[in-house]
């Protein structure tokens, strides 16, 4: 681990100035995701500005009955609010699918959507990663890819050699049901303060992998914003991990659905561990929308979702497996909440 | 590069020069000689360094000693006074609730700091229904427990051992 | 036959002495050592999996304030010897595997010392590497024996006859993965070398065979060098044999005279310096009559080892002597690749090797429409078959008939795939399990009246195995006094030798060699010894007797649960009946078994080190992606045991009990899963991608 130097300035509005005036500065949150990568010599940062006791601690109630919850707000405490376990279910079960109790604790509602790929590759710097290293390659193809993305690859088989190859997961689970619940991210940046919808500030690699977000340097998110949405009331985060806990997801679904009848009035889905960014399932959810509320018309709409799918071969059968079993699980986490809806 | 950090541990203050690269974890095991949180994997991925930092269960090795200054620690060897033990921790005894020993000051603190989210309405992913308190099953022990690896495999005598505790609160 | 000692202390369920300890986290591992003004160590690894160092710039390193020393094979200390390739560390440019040592920088400070190892350049020829282990490999071999003396090949009958006359024949290939022990505790120690003489704190399952090599590699004198280790963190094998890291941290000690130094290997470096089980392919044969009696096996096993050390796991070891058959053929080859150096894994041989015959012997109950556990019956030998001796004692049919009754076997429907409850598909398996009973060659012990009570000294080694409380139980029914007037120390070289805490045989050595120090003491001193008065023991192969075949047997029954929708496999039950002879103190014991069935559980459905034979390392090289299995994973484990006493294998009655528990559990619980869903998992471990095309 290289040395750095580290401040904790007075105000959020200093600590944005200090890292925006030092091009190899870094924020620090909970340090779950952050202090692991400077260990790695994945992250060298030449100064890291402390924030978490510079941002908010509270979730606070929006004029238009949603929630607004302070980046310093810690995972643990956000799981554990009465109004996000009524109103919004998915975000609550997906906080408490993730990490363990004492990650959680650390872990803060600003880092955790920030937080860096799980690709082996990526975490080990002997390795070729165009995330980590730009214009190195892509180990990963061709490699482990158990939890590699499907969704938004290209069609044909990535190149290792080439420079904007990428075929990483997010890893986060909170990020899942936040792009399935319309969340809204509050930024403060160099240029002052700003929102942006939580759909839009992950990106697929594009020619730039290294960048997984569309936020700029210096930029910090300040909150994150519950739009009131009355059908998340019942909404549900499905995990499904190569062990029963404290694992990342093989695929994840977040879903929250509203059904009057046999018809689905409005759903929102939202997809984990099979793309670069937590996945919005907006076909699946066109196909969905006023159509019945049946297991085959579930399963029509996820596979209409996968139908761009792209497993990636690798050394330990590839991930081809993931096709299947998100259409499964996708299909599976629509029915339970219907089922929840009639009885 | 140094900073200064004041630190209290086991409820004794210590004023300290550290750099900014230690952890918590180093800082206890290294400089303090305060080896009961133990080092397993160094990376959050194993649960063995858990202590309760400022209240709650929290991992030391990846929090950096510097962005804790002022923070209140407590390892498992300082639950209870020398010569007495934490209810956790006669459990674990009468359990038989490990074997080598070395996740079981982790587990201990992960127990303490688990009993305390429960008396305070926190879910888990076990937890049915998220609009009531849990309660103490053996399937919410065994989920909130499971960010401590065992190697030794004790688990199914460390849940009945969080539940005698549980129950004696 | 050993007259067997009266047991008053022994079988009683103490608590364990080190357990104050242990729950505060006072108890200190070799890392923990308090010394003064420690120094700290980080290894550099090679980043080629073959190939030679061209250039190695420690310039940067060096200058670092800070930084104490950089030891790199062009100015480390010629070593006296490097017969052990793997322990021949920084001797040569030439590098053998991924993740070999290369370097290693000593600082002030942890920190200091990794910031070094970052800022050193390693330049390569890399050469042209071969790291994938195939069953048809063009250089499979056939090593000379297989661990630790057993034949490689064994043939008895004319298997092509009795495999052309049976009625059924199954044939099969089974694999079981790579996997690595990863004891919580990484290999860890402190060195101090004070210019003449060496003292080790190490983590390691035996003080004295860890001197024994440290000795012969740095050409020490015995005399020089203390090894001590009081408390182990787990090993599970790895800790068995010292790796690198032991050489490296004493090469450190020995280039900073005076300094006591530190090195702990990183979770990430010790898959690649610590030992791990080999890859099994086991191609496997029964052919049965209609009645289910066995008329021939053939196990074909294919494994690795790497180029500079042969470890050739005996995994067909044990389908030797489990049942009957009129003809039989086990055969190791063996793939010599550019891998880090395979070792120990807690039960080497048999929980490998009773993978692929326990699931045979499923999928022949199945054809033949037998029970899985009266097939069993059936071809349980009443004398080893390999050798033709009788058992001293065996009682596998008694486990396996007293587990059906506790785990509820009776009636169970053996149509698979066929029940459903909720969510969950069910199903319910069987295995049989076995261990060895080994003796190890050589312990002593002394045992001193002192301040009215009885000081025991050995120097063996407390894995969580339960050393610091059995034995003092077993010298207390030796001496024929209370357990709490006698004291046991262990964990250092100081004490007499011990064998190392391996082969389940670390309590009944140790506890042999307790006996016959008691009983030199009793005829010394009487009853009525005086304060200083010390007698020794010695056992070399204690009370062997070698008339007859000695093992300790079990059964393993499992509950499988798999998602209909995900194929997420969950185990709420596991429960095992061993039959280990005399169970010394109920307490550890059942600790033992549960902890080697949960073991089992995690081989079964978690454990994998995925090799990148492109770059020739494991892929997922950390906890995080080494899955192994935590608390929501176990649900209601069980271990029982019989109400046995052997009297052919120690004074005590006792088998070895450290082991068996992983014998035989993932056979259990891939067979559970295909009585779940219909789907045959051969190859471990069991994950839903397995399943999933097999699901409604």
């Amino acid at each position: 681990m290289k040395p750095f130097a580290f401040a904790r300035p007075g105000s959020v509005a200093e600590a944005v100035r200090e890292v925006s005036a030092e091009p190899n500065a870094v924020f620090l949150g909970g340090g779950t995701n952050l202090v692991d990568h400077l260990k790695l010599g994945v992250a060298r940062p030449d100064l890291v500005v402390d924030v978490r006791t510079l941002t908010s601690r509270e979730t606070t109630d929006t004029a238009d009955g949603g929630l607004l919850v302070g980046a310093a707000v810690s995972n643990s405490e956000l799981a554990a609010d009465r109004r996000v376990r009524e109103h919004y279910p998915v975000l609550a079960q997906a906080l408490l699918a993730g990490a363990n109790g004492q990650l959680r604790n650390l872990a803060t509602v600003g880092g955790n959507p920030l937080q860096r790929t799980r690709c082996v590759y990526f975490q080990d710097v002997t390795t070729a990663c165009n995330k980590r290293e730009p214009g190195s390659g892509c180990a990963a193809v061709g490699g482990y890819t158990r939890y590699h993305a499907v969704l938004g690859v290209p069609a044909a088989l990535p190149d290792a050699t080439a420079a904007d190859t990428c075929i990483a997961t997010h890893p986060s689970d909170m990020a899942v049901a936040l792009a399935a619940l319309d969340a809204v991210v509050h930024v403060l940046g160099p240029q002052g303060a700003r929102t942006l919808p939580f759909r839009e500030l992950h990106r697929l690699p594009g020619d730039d992998p290294s960048r997984d977000t569309v936020l700029g340097h210096g930029d910090l998110v300040t909150a994150i914003e519950l739009p009131p949405l009355p059908m998340a009331a019942r909404s549900t985060y499905r995990k499904v991990r190569d062990r029963a806990s404290y694992a990342f997801a093989l695929v994840s679904v977040a879903a929250a659905l509203d059904v009057d009848g046999d018809t689905v009035r409005d759903v929102r889905l939202a997809l984990g561990g099979v793309a670069h960014v937590p996945w919005r399932a907006t076909r699946a959810e066109e196909v969905l929308r006023g159509g019945p509320a049946t297991e085959h018309a579930f399963r029509a709409a996820a596979e209409a979702e996968l139908a761009a799918a792209q497993p990636q071969p690798g050394v330990d059968g590839g991930n081809g497996f993931k096709i299947p079993l998100l259409t499964r699980t996708i299909t599976a986490t629509l029915r339970d909440l219907t089922e929840g809806a009639t009885s | 590069m140094d900073a200064d950090i004041r630190l209290t541990v086991d409820g004794e203050l210590h004023e300290l020069t550290v750099d900014t690269r230690t952890t918590l974890l180093d800082l206890l095991r290294e400089r303090l000689g305060n080896t009961s949180p133990k080092k397993g994997c160094d990376h959050g991925q194993c649960g063995a360094c858990t202590v309760i930092l400022d209240g709650e269960r929290a991992l030391l090795c990846l929090a950096l000693a510097v962005a804790h200054d002022g923070a209140e620690i407590t390892t498992a060897n300082g639950l209870a006074p020398e010569g007495e033990l934490h209810p956790v921790q006669q459990a674990f005894l009468d359990h038989d609730a490990f074997q080598c020993g070395y996740c079981t000051p982790g587990q201990v603190c992960s127990a303490v700091g688990l009993l305390s989210e429960v008396d305070r309405g926190w879910p888990s992913h076990a937890t049915a229904d998220l609009t009531s308190d849990p309660e103490l099953s053996d399937a919410e022990v065994s989920e909130r427990m499971s960010g401590n690896l065992c190697r030794c495999a004790a688990y199914a005598t460390i849940t009945p051992a969080v539940q005698q505790a549980g129950g004696a609160r | 036959m050993t007259d067997l000692l009266e047991p008053r202390a022994m079988g009683r369920d103490l608590v364990r002495r080190d357990g104050v300890q242990k729950v505060r986290g006072t108890a200190t591992y070799a890392y923990e050592t308090p010394v003064e003004s420690p120094a700290f160590c980080h290894p550099v690894q090679a980043t080629v999996a073959r190939g030679r160092i061209t250039g190695i710039d420690t310039e940067a390193a060096e200058a670092l304030d800070g930084v104490l020393a950089v030891l790199t094979s062009e100015n480390a200390e010629r070593l006296a010897s490097t017969d052990d390739a793997e322990l021949a560390v920084l001797q040569s440019p030439d590098v053998a595997f991924r993740g070999q040592v290369v370097g290693v920088v000593v600082a002030e400070t942890s920190e200091l010392a990794r910031q070094g190892a970052d800022l050193v350049v390693v330049t390569y020829a890399e050469q042209e590497h071969d790291s994938a282990l195939t069953v048809d490999h063009p250089g499979l071999y056939a090593p000379e024996k297989v661990n630790p003396s057993y034949d490689t090949d064994v043939v008895q009958g004319d298997v092509d006859a009795e495999l052309a006359a049976s009625a059924v024949v199954v044939s099969h290939t089974y694999a079981t993965a790579m996997v690595h022990n990863n004891p919580l505790e990484p290999h860890a120690s402190t060195a101090l070398w004070d210019g003449s003489s060496l003292t080790l704190w190490d983590s390691t399952q035996g003080v004295h065979p860890d001197r024994k090599a440290v000795c012969t590699v740095f050409g020490l004198e015995e005399e020089q060098v203390r090894v001590v280790c009081p408390y182990v963190g787990g090993g599970f094998g790895s800790k068995g044999t010292p790796h690198a890291n032991v050489v490296l941290v004493t090469m450190a000690a020995r280039a900073l005279p005076g300094r006591p130094v530190k090195l702990a290997l990183t979770r990430q470096q010790m898959f690649s310096l610590a030992g791990y089980r080999t890859p099994t392919i086991q191609r496997m044969q029964l052919g049965a009559d209609r009645d289910g009696r066995i008329r021939a096996l053939t196990l074909d096993v294919v494994e690795q080892t790497s180029r500079i050390k042969e470890f050739a796991e005996q995994t067909g070891v044990p389908a030797r002597m489990m049942y009957t058959a009129n003809a039989r053929r086990t055969t190791h080859r063996l793939a010599a690749l550019d891998v880090p150096v395979p070792s120990w894994f807690r039960a080497p041989g048999e929980c490998p090797g009773m993978f692929g015959p326990e699931v045979a012997m499923d999928e022949l109950a199945h054809e033949l429409g037998i029970d899985p556990i009266e097939l069993r019956v059936r071809n349980d030998p009443e004398r080893d078959p390999e050798t033709g001796q009788p058992w001293s004692s065996r009682h596998l049919v008694e486990c396996l008939r007293e587990g059906a009754e506790r785990f509820g076997w009776a009636g169970r429907d053996p149509r698979p795939g066929v029940r459903r409850e909720g969510r969950w598909l069910v199903g319910t398996g069987v295995a049989s399990s076995v261990y060895p009973t080994m003796r190890q060659a050589q312990s002593t012990a002394d045992v001193r009246f002192e301040d009215g009570r009885y000081v025991v000294e050995i120097g063996a080694a407390d894995l969580g195995t339960g050393a610091w409380t059995v034995l003092p139980q077993i010298a207390a029914d030796a001496l024929g006094v209370d357990v709490d007037d006698v004291e046991v120390r262990i964990g250092d070289t100081r004490y007499p030798i011990a064998s190392v805490a391996g082969g389940s045989s670390g309590t009944n050595t140790w506890g042999s060699a307790i006996a016959v120090a008691a009983r030199e003491f009793r005829g010394k001193f009487g009853t009525d010894p005086r304060d200083g008065d010390e007698a020794s023991g010695q056992v070399d192969q204690a009370d062997t007797d070698d008339e007859h075949a000695t093992y300790a047997f079990g059964a393993q029954f499992v509950e499988a649960r798999v998602d209909v929708d995900t194929g997420e496999v969950r185990v709420p039950r596991l429960l095992g009946v061993f039959a280990c002879g005399r169970i010394l103190n109920p307490r550890t014991a059942r600790s033992q078994f549960i902890g080697g069935m949960t073991m089992g559980l995690s081989m079964a459905l978690h454990e994998n080190s995925v090799w990148d034979p492109r770059i020739g390392q494991v892929a997922n090289h950390d906890l995080a992606e080494y899955h192994v299995t935590v608390n929501a994973d176990v649900g209601d484990v069980q271990a029982h045991w019989l109400d046995e006493e052997d009297p052919y294998v120690n004074v005590m009655g006792a088998k070895g009990i450290g082991e068996i528990g992983i014998v035989g559990t993932a056979a259990a619980v891939s067979n559970a899963v295909w009585h779940a869903t219909g789907v045959r998992v051969r190859e471990l471990p069991v994950t839903l991608d397995r399943l999933l095309t097999a699901l409604p």
